[in-house]
């Protein structure tokens, strides 16, 4: 018989390990956000001064209204999304429920770039209307696509998925819960819905705006397009104009305190629900059952976001792509190959890391790893130049380390290893993308309660097998949804991907970019349209998988 | 052909002086006691008083910080040593029952017997399946089971690979009391047709008398007494033991001999000697069904409150000395509220602390 | 122990290695950015679009059998990575799209002088800097356009004439973040001086149809449409949408029309920066990157530019854009670039307080 016996001392070893890594991890992860406050510190307050003075209230004012804005947008079209796809029955659901996803595959900035294309003044629409009527501009009312009104809806419609996707996981997992108790208590659905499952579902819901927020401050081609200025906007524009890196980073600074603050209410409103879903409860097949004009209502609620967050703007993508943009060079199969490789290896890398940061908190709820997990996400809201300035920095020194070495020891010259590669480039992705992976991670692993790993270990299977044959399994569609959200940002993601990308090495949201930026929007509609195609494959898997889970967990 | 990894049945687990705890402060301090072959042990305490970080530390998921656990003689958990959970051949039922979602009744019960040839495998989920009442629901997924159904898998998935001893944390306090009634019982038969050595942890007294044959209580982290319930209900060795098990009063009392109190009611002389010196102020333990309803008793009490008990009344009586105590009359000895009432103690094993 | 860091070492720098790390990384160019001994090579750091430097290029790659690599991004963001990257960058050439930036650069260190006769002779002196760290390649005019159907060009004349009450509620501009803008105010900050400019700043703001939004194009299709009646645009943008394969754009190009400004003999001229490239100080790619920059200044290139992207030539004897030709000769400001570069912090804090968004 083997030896029976190990010192509990090496058990606490390993979790200390687990530890170190996640602290280093986040260290790591951190840097980039520590050139930024570092900056903080030693910029000089001139420019500062000059900012407070003129501008500053102007950007704060219109970041707090798009995100109250977005926000409330989000909310209006996620939630009662999600309770209709859920908790309701009615011919089409199922197609609904997956449908309402789309929208994620389509980057804010094109959605900006179509709708103004169409909508603008010089538009067809607004072309037509006074080529009709004989009316000229201004004496005919017409909505301002570019308007902080105007980025608020794009902003809108390609973000509410989030509050969407966390709202429904939510509903589905306390359906059968809410159902009776309201029925017992004789409570109409309507009621039930406000006193019941909302309060319920608070936290998840919660979660999903503070990624609409984060995203919305982060924004920054869809704000510049429309000219409206926020934080972020200022914040490259100091950048831009003054030529300074520093009072830049001192803006971004304080982007970072409006994140904080974020995070810290979303971890407010989360702390009572840890394992708070067993995925245990007894089935429940009841659904309302919606008829006449209900129906009806439900399809305009459900139909609107996805025509206009999806099916407009991909239909005017293709019409341009097809019909009027200059046919795509062969070195497009290219882009999109580099788009989709680069997207896969930065999800993958992404969700390996939040693995280990989540199990580390796991088993390990000591302040320093909590913090670790806290600053690892805070990536998300800065903007991807800022960050990409942030990237450089550390693997420039680090590269510089390198080649001092090279020249002592050796007569090797080696150039830049990090810096100017595709290491730089995700480096920058998973700190922008951490704290998306992060979320979905920790909320699968939420449901593994400990039991089931003692339960586990008590029948005799060994930690490793415990992780191979329960969590493996029950954690996989986390994982799954984890990497498909990373996968589908990074496919969109643009400004770190222009500073940090190697040579010669172009996506398709660069090749959009480059052409919308030179005003060329049409000519931007083929490489648009890949980007909303290619992200659109990983978006119907997320949705198939979730819809899969939801008729497993219910 | 491969063997069936059986372990032999359990001879003795012995605990001896364990302390468990994290960083620093101990949440079970001190706790001996010994389980013998075939018996279902139980920890009795209120919430809070350790017993499941106990359980936990048998199980094999804390480790000590003094004292030893052994079974059958080998040391399994010491400062020094702390085998791991999987290789101590112990099961556990949880409180929250912890079946795995992803699969199906069948692979759940089966989950421990991965070393198991497939046929055993198979028949051996099937016996227990049919011990728990549960034959057909192979191919269900526990989310479609109700409360009692999962808590009957939980067992025999706890049980499949005839662990040396099985663990129940609060296994019944999810489930409403019906189903509990139904249930206590019938696992207690399966426990005792298996012939499986069990320790049970709940906070429900009725709970342990009906499952266990040695109730061990706890308080505080301390294992106050083990015994059999007939010997924790009415020999407890504390106070806190004779006040938790059971509705008991302590009654003032002063010794007025080796048999012999004094107290409202009168001198009460019990069957034994009761080792205190002459004099000395006791609480006398009185139980409801030590003092009863007499019209002839020179001791009166008036009546405060009352509940109907089918069998008997059960009255609250407030002594002349302001004393409440607990009183049994037969059902169709019925009075009202406020009425004065005659009192005559029995007892034959005087229970006192010194006051 | 010596012996085997360095085997270990010349490992890492070894090829094997490297393919193994390519590998990891997919495509094997991609990974090493830099290949310092590399020799038929030229690394282009450019603020320029790619689709508006990459044919040039690609020609001078045949030409001189030189292979070049390209990143494209925005200039600031390139000079970061020149900063950061130091002496080990492997970039040759820094291209941006504005005086300002190069002289950014120079600023910063990151570019070195060229010893090149041929660009000396064919760059006039105020298109390229005084030590030879830069050079103006294509010149790009930011004058009015405006609808003849509201307005007459006899009431146009200057810049200063923008911020006159008569245009209440008749001008279009782009926002204040556009390097374009900044670097016309940065030159007006040159000749009025401060205060006079914050004075024009703050009447053009008041004249505003609506505030600032939208690209150069987009503001030439709002004087189309009738939102306003004049605005502020580089011309090569009026140029492309003369040669837009859409009838729409073709319509914008007919009926708005460019007015150059600060013509009168003693006025300074019309508005002009330029796109440009210099040196890095890092290059080691010296002679190619020299070449390159020649070769873009020689006649072909210079013709590509004006017909590509309707620029003007910077160099003597080429000919202008064939979409502004009907349009006339103008005579450009003469002003020294780096100027732009000087001033263009200042233009920026004035147009904030001006109240341009």
């Amino acid at each position: 018989m083997v030896d029976s016996t190990s010192p509990s001392a090496a058990r606490r070893l390993k979790c200390n390990w687990l530890k170190i890594a996640a602290v280093s991890i986040a260290a790591i992860l951190a840097l980039p956000i520590l050139v930024v406050l570092v900056n903080v510190l030693i910029g000089n307050g001139n420019v500062w001064r000059h900012l407070y003075e003129t501008v500053l209230a102007d950007y704060i004012q219109n970041s707090l209204l798009l995100m109250l804005g977005v926000g409330i947008g989000a909310f209006a079209i996620g939630v009662p999304c999600a309770w209709l796809t859920s908790m309701c029955d009615f011919p089409g659901r199922k197609l609904l429920s997956w449908a309402l996803l789309l929208p994620m595959a389509m980057p804010a900035y094109i959605i900006a770039y179509t709708y103004t294309g169409i909508f603008d003044f010089a538009g067809p629409v607004q072309t037509f209307i006074r080529s009709v009527t004989g009316w000229s501009y201004g004496e005919y009312w017409f909505f301002e696509v570019r308007s902080l009104g105007g980025a608020i809806v794009m902003l809108t419609l390609v973000l509410y998925p989030y509050v969407y996707l966390m709202s429904r996981a939510a509903f589905l997992e306390q359906s059968e819960n809410t159902l009776e108790v309201s029925r017992t208590l004789g409570y109409s659905s309507r009621a039930a819905f406000f006193k019941l499952a909302l309060p319920l579902a608070r936290p998840a819901i919660v979660t999903g705006l503070t990624l609409v927020l984060m995203e919305t401050l982060a924004d920054y081609g869809t704000v510049q397009f429309f000219g409206v200025n926020t934080f972020t906007t200022g914040i490259l524009r100091t950048f831009y104009g003054f030529g300074d890196v520093m009072a830049a980073s001192q803006l971004a600074g304080i982007l970072l305190l409006f994140v904080i603050v974020l995070i810290l209410l979303e971890k407010h409103s989360r702390r009572r629900i840890r394992y708070h879903a067993s995925g245990l409860r007894k089935a429940s097949n009841r659904r309302i059952q919606l008829t006449g004009s209900r129906v009806f209502f439900t399809y305009l609620v459900c139909w609107l976001p996805i025509l206009f967050g999806f099916l407009i703007p991909t239909g005017i993508l293709l019409y341009w792509a097809l019909f009027k943009a200059e046919v795509p060079d062969s070195k497009f199969v290219q882009l999109a190959w580099n788009s989709l490789y680069l997207a896969a290896l930065a999800a993958m890398i992404a969700v390996g890391l939040a693995l280990v940061l989540s199990y580390a908190i796991r088993l390990n709820r000591g302040v320093s790893v909590r913090t670790s997990i806290g600053i690892a996400g805070m990536g998300y809201a800065l903007p991807g130049t800022i960050i990409a300035i942030g990237t450089i920095v550390p693997l420039a020194w680090l590269d510089h380390r390198i080649i001092d070495f090279m020249k002592q020891y050796t007569d090797q010259r080696v150039g830049l290893i990090f810096s100017g590669t595709l290491v730089a480039l995700l480096f920058a992705y998973t700190v922008r993308f951490m704290a998306v992976s992060l979320g979905a991670v920790q909320n699968g692993l939420g449901k593994i309660k400990p039991s089931m790993d003692m339960a586990g270990r008590s029948l005799g299977t060994t930690p490793a097998k415990v992780l191979v044959r329960i969590h493996v399994p029950l954690l996989k569609g986390s994982v799954l949804t984890a990497m498909l959200i990373v996968f589908v940002d990074v496919l969109k993601e643009l400004p770190a991907t222009l500073v940090l990308r190697p040579f010669n090495f172009n996506t398709l949201a660069v090749r959009a970019f480059e052409l919308a930026s030179d005003e060329r929007l049409v000519d931007a509609a083929p490489a648009s349209l890949m980007i909303v195609l290619v992200g659109l494959a990983p978006v119907i898997l997320l949705s198939r998988s979730i819809s899969s889970r939801a008729e497993f967990s219910k | 052909m491969t063997s069936l990894p059986v372990h032999e049945k359990l001879k003795e687990m012995t605990l001896t002086n364990v302390t468990v705890g994290y960083d620093g402060g101990a949440i079970v301090k001190g706790a001996s006691f010994q389980l013998l072959e075939g018996q279902i042990g139980c920890l009795l305490g209120p919430s809070g008083c350790g017993k499941s970080t106990l359980l936990r530390a048998l199980a094999g998921f804390e480790s000590l910080m003094t004292g030893e656990i052994k079974i059958d003689g080998e040391i399994i958990s010491s400062p020094s040593i702390t085998t791991n959970p999987e290789e101590r051949h112990i099961g556990m039922v949880f409180q929250d029952i912890a079946l795995f979602p992803h699969l199906t009744i069948a692979q759940n019960i089966a989950f421990g017997l991965t070393t198991w040839p497939k046929k055993a495998a198979s028949e051996r989920v099937n016996y227990l399946l049919d011990l728990v009442g549960l034959s057909g629901f192979q191919a269900r997924y526990p989310h479609s089971l109700s409360g009692g159904q999962q808590q009957r898998v939980a067992l025999a998935r706890a049980m499949a690979p005839k662990p040396k001893l099985l663990l129940m944390d609060e296994p019944f306090s999810g489930l409403d009391a019906k189903l509990r009634e139904e249930l206590v019982p019938d696992i207690r038969e399966i426990l005792q047709h298996e012939k499986m050595s069990a320790l049970l942890v709940t906070h429900d007294q009725m709970e342990a008398f009906a499952m266990a044959d040695q109730v061990s209580v706890m308080d505080a982290g301390e294992i106050h007494q083990t015994g059999s319930s007939y010997e924790v209900y009415h020999q407890p060795e504390t106070r806190f033991v004779a006040s938790f098990i059971g509705h008991g009063d302590f009654l003032p009392a002063t010794v007025c001999g080796p048999d012999c109190v004094h107290s409202d009611l009168g001198n009460i002389h019990g069957d034994l000697d009761h080792g205190f010196a002459d004099n000395t102020d006791v609480d006398l333990l009185i139980r409801p069904d030590d003092i009863l309803h007499d019209d002839d008793s020179e001791f009166v009490g008036v009546i405060v409150s009352k509940w109907f008990r089918g069998s008997h009344f059960l009255y609250r009586v407030k002594l002349s000395s302001g004393k409440v105590v607990y009183c049994f009359a037969s059902s169709h000895h019925n009075h009202h509220i406020g009425q004065e009432i005659g009192l005559t103690v029995h007892l034959d094993h005087l229970v006192m602390f010194p006051r | 122990m010596p012996t085997k860091l360095r085997a270990i070492v010349e490992k890492i720098g070894s090829t094997s290695f490297r393919n193994s790390m390519s590998c990891l990384a997919l495509t094997s160019s991609l990974v090493f950015a830099a290949n310092v001994q590399a020799q038929g090579e030229v690394n282009v750091y450019s603020a320029r679009k790619e689709s508006l430097i990459a044919p040039a290029l690609d020609d001078f790659s045949k030409e001189h059998d030189v292979v070049v690599n390209l990143i494209t991004g925005s200039a600031d963001a390139l000079l970061s990575r020149l900063r950061a990257e130091g002496d080990a960058s492997p970039a040759d050439v820094f291209i941006t799209v504005d005086a300002g930036r190069l002289y950014r650069a120079k600023t910063a260190g990151v570019l070195k002088p060229i010893n090149s006769e041929v660009l000396n002779a064919n760059i006039p002196s105020h298109l390229r800097d005084v030590d030879g760290y830069w050079y103006g390649l294509s010149q790009r005019a930011r004058v009015i356009f405006y609808n003849p159907k509201k307005v007459s060009p006899a009431d146009l004349s200057t810049y200063e004439d923008l911020a006159d009450s008569k245009w209440k509620g008749r001008i279009c501009v782009r926002s204040s973040a556009n390097i374009y803008n900044q670097s016309l105010v940065a030159s007006m900050l040159e000749v009025d001086g401060r205060e006079k400019t914050q004075a024009w700043i703050k009447g053009l703001v008041s004249n505003l149809a609506r505030p600032p939004f939208g690209g150069d194009v987009d503001l030439l299709k709002a004087v189309n449409a009738g939102v306003c009646d004049l605005t502020l645009a580089n011309t090569y943008y009026y140029g492309r949408l003369g040669q837009s394969t859409d009838a729409s754009e073709r319509e914008v190009y007919q009926n708005v029309k460019p007015f150059w400004p600060n013509q009168a003999a003693d006025d300074r001229g019309a508005h002009v920066n330029v796109s440009g490239a210099g040196l890095t100080a890092a290059a080691t790619n010296v002679k190619n990157a020299t070449l390159l920059l020649e070769f873009l200044t020689n006649h072909e290139s210079q013709e590509w530019y004006a017909h590509v992207n309707n620029e003007y030539p910077v160099v003597e004897g080429a000919s202008a854009p064939e979409m502004l030709e009907p349009f006339g000769e103008f005579r450009a400001d003469t002003i020294s670039l780096s100027t732009l570069g000087v001033n263009n912090r200042t233009a920026v804090e004035l147009m904030d307080l001006g109240g341009w968004k």
